[in-house]
């Protein structure tokens, strides 16, 4: 029986989309079974990070209105035995799809992998519902700004009140030279303000524009956000990887010691 | 006058943070300014039957400190002596 995890945040543009294309490939990588489903009905990219946007045929709300069978709506991310993408449709909105569906769908998909991703709109209404209503577990991404952090705390507090088991936090586009100045929160800061185990911290890294432009995720090109992501995705299957040195010179290490 | 300046920006994360923990915590008390409104009436109202208070000045906050969310109240008092029985 396979994991449902649903990767959220609250605030938009904090990195949900690139998290979950990167998180879905680096376990496929590690050799799993992966499914990843843009739950973004409406505004749909989770296809175009992936460089996936020209082989949809169907999608989720075609699934769910039974349309097509679920096998044809999958689609094969070449390069790996079992790593599929359910695309989200770009012409319905979120009232197409509830919850209840979703539970029952993840349900199902979840006897034939190992992991499903689920990739959250920003926001707390029907989209984020319908993205946790079969999720075993959540991923919060964040940034060390005020306004993501915030949304954050609210975010882990509608995945408690909604019995979500496990959650987990990735603080997102750290600028070590700036937290070294005191001028950014570090992933320590975070983790205090919000209470919640850390799975990973993510660099700032142009990389991740450059691999976005191209349709291919970062894990695995040897960038330091695409390390982190490795990282991240071996401690998702329970692996216990310290986390990484962001300083350059390899100095001050210890401001990222966990815990 | 550059140093004070460069005093002035220094450490924003921790003005960040210290910034965030208020307002997180008043967020997670589900402290909405409506309910403020009703916590600090009601104190009004059970206070003035003890001693005369200037409910104006009475402020009421949600703050946090090593122990956890605390409610402070400050509510400043016109007349220590007890109010005439009715």
């Amino acid at each position: 029986m396979g994991e449902v995890i649903v990767v959220t945040s609250g605030k938009g543009g904090v990195g949900k989309t690139t998290t979950t294309a990167n998180i879905g490939t680096g376990l496929a990588m590690l050799g799993k079974s992966v499914l990843m489903i843009d739950m973004d009905i409406g505004l749909r990219n989770l296809d175009v990070v992936l460089g996936l946007e020209n082989r949809i045929v169907y999608n989720l709300v075609d699934v769910i209105e039974e349309n097509c069978r679920i096998g044809q709506a999958l689609i094969k991310v070449k390069g790996y035995d079992h790593f599929y993408l359910l695309a989200s449709s770009q012409s319905r909105d979120k009232t197409a799809v509830n919850p209840d569906q979703m539970k029952r769908l993840t349900e199902l998909l979840k006897t034939q992998f190992d992991y499903i991703i689920l990739d959250c709109p920003a926001g707390i209404e029907q989209g984020f519902k319908n993205a946790i209503a079969g999720a075993d577990r959540a991923v919060v991404v964040t940034t060390p700004e005020v306004s993501a952090i915030r949304d954050a705390d609210r975010i882990i507090g509608l995945l408690n009140a909604n019995n979500i088991k496990k959650t987990e936090l990735i603080v997102n586009r750290i600028k070590i030279d700036m937290v070294k100045k005191g001028d950014m929160m570090s992933a320590d800061d975070v983790v205090e303000i919000l209470a919640v185990d850390l799975l990973g911290i993510v660099p700032d890294d142009e990389n991740i524009v450059i691999s976005t432009n191209k349709g291919e995720p970062l894990v695995g090109n040897g960038t330091k956000a695409g390390k982190a992501y490795e990282n991240i995705c071996k401690r998702i299957t329970g692996e216990d990887v310290p986390l990484m040195n962001l300083s350059k010179k390899g100095l001050l290490g210890n401001l990222f010691k966990k815990n | 006058m550059f140093f004070d300046n460069w005093r002035k920006n220094k450490n924003t994360g921790d003005e960040a943070k210290r910034r965030l923990m208020l307002s997180i915590v008043s967020d997670r008390a589900g402290c909405s300014p409506e309910v403020m409104e009703q916590i600090k009436n009601d104190f009004i109202q059970v206070i003035s039957k003890y001693v005369e208070i200037d409910s104006e000045g009475l402020e009421i906050k949600v703050a946090s400190n090593e122990k956890g969310p605390s409610l402070t109240a400050n509510i400043p008092i016109k007349n220590i002596r007890k109010k005439k029985e009715d």
